[in-house]
């Protein structure tokens, strides 16, 4: 290992930590939850309120439940499955993707949030 | 000719050994792109011990192989654009000869994190998947320089003349 490595590595961490402890103290609590399929919204829903939503994909069926502030996906066809190991999920900006069937469930603050809120909160 | 189709074929066949290994120990960590990057640690060897593109023929193919057969065929696109960003990467950072493998190994991993996040990012419209850059940053990091360690060590123990072809 080189003198050049530790910069290296160490600056990759550095900038990983502070964006990391930015990203915690700016993030707020959610309040929306926005669905979409292959980029078109689907479904919207307060986090406030308990439900399980079956969401419609072509190829197979993903399903998330709110549950106290919190949104989870419980069941999906998917073949990685990757979406429903996904840890629930609560804050602003915060997404739970399914790649092989291209949804994508986002908390938002407010149902006014637009992209550039998300990128620069 | 031959002599280095079977040496590419058998690359191959380990980088998907590996591959699979991964597969059968998920990390349950409840964010999705965090892997040990075991197949990382084949390519690496390539790059060092021939040239950088059999590391890039070996790692296509290792790549829509492990899609295929015990993968998801539609994420193959994810995974490609991860692994030939972070070998463009090791490539670049090799040639510098600034770096030790360790370096040009969590290099390679956060790069692969980079691509697979990037395409996700285009192909969803959704920028906000990028929130989850600095935990793989992170692990991308860490598992990089362990599989560094590992492929450093390969890198001097392997004899460069049974690559010579």
């Amino acid at each position: 290992m080189k003198k050049k490595d530790l910069f290296l590595v160490g600056g990759i961490l550095i900038i990983a930590l502070t964006s990391m402890l930015v990203i915690h103290l700016t993030q707020r609590d959610g309040k929306q939850v926005k669905v979409t399929v292959d980029g078109k919204i689907v479904h919207e829903a307060s986090l406030s309120k308990n439900e399980t939503y079956t969401i419609p994909v072509e190829s197979g069926e993903n399903k998330m439940r709110i549950k106290n502030g919190y949104v989870k996906m419980i069941d999906a066809d998917c073949p990685d499955q990757i979406c429903k190991n996904h840890k629930k999920i609560s804050k602003d900006g915060e997404t739970i993707v399914c790649l092989p069937h291209k949804v994508v469930i986002e908390i938002m603050s407010d149902t006014k949030d637009n992209e550039l809120d998300g990128m620069t909160n | 000719m031959t002599k280095k189709i079977a040496l590419n074929g058998l690359f191959v066949a380990l980088a998907l050994v590996v591959s699979y290994i991964e597969v059968l120990i998920p990390i349950p960590t409840g964010i999705p792109g965090i892997k040990i990057g075991l197949a990382n640690g084949v390519i690496m060897v390539l790059i060092w011990l021939t040239t950088w593109k059999q590391a890039l023929i070996v790692s296509v193919v290792r790549i829509v192989l492990a899609g295929l057969l015990f993968g998801n065929p539609v994420t193959i696109v994810y995974s490609l654009a991860g692994g030939i960003l972070s070998l463009i990467i090791m490539i670049l950072l090799k040639k510098t000869k600034a770096f030790s493998p360790v370096g040009i190994s969590a290099a390679g991993g956060v790069g692969h994190n980079v691509g697979q996040l990037t395409i996700a990012v285009l192909l969803m419209e959704n920028a906000k998947i990028y929130l989850y850059l600095p935990v793989l940053l992170v692990s991308g990091t860490i598992t990089g320089v362990v599989i560094g360690v590992l492929a450093g060590t390969l890198i001097t123990k392997i004899p460069k003349r049974l690559m010579e072809i």
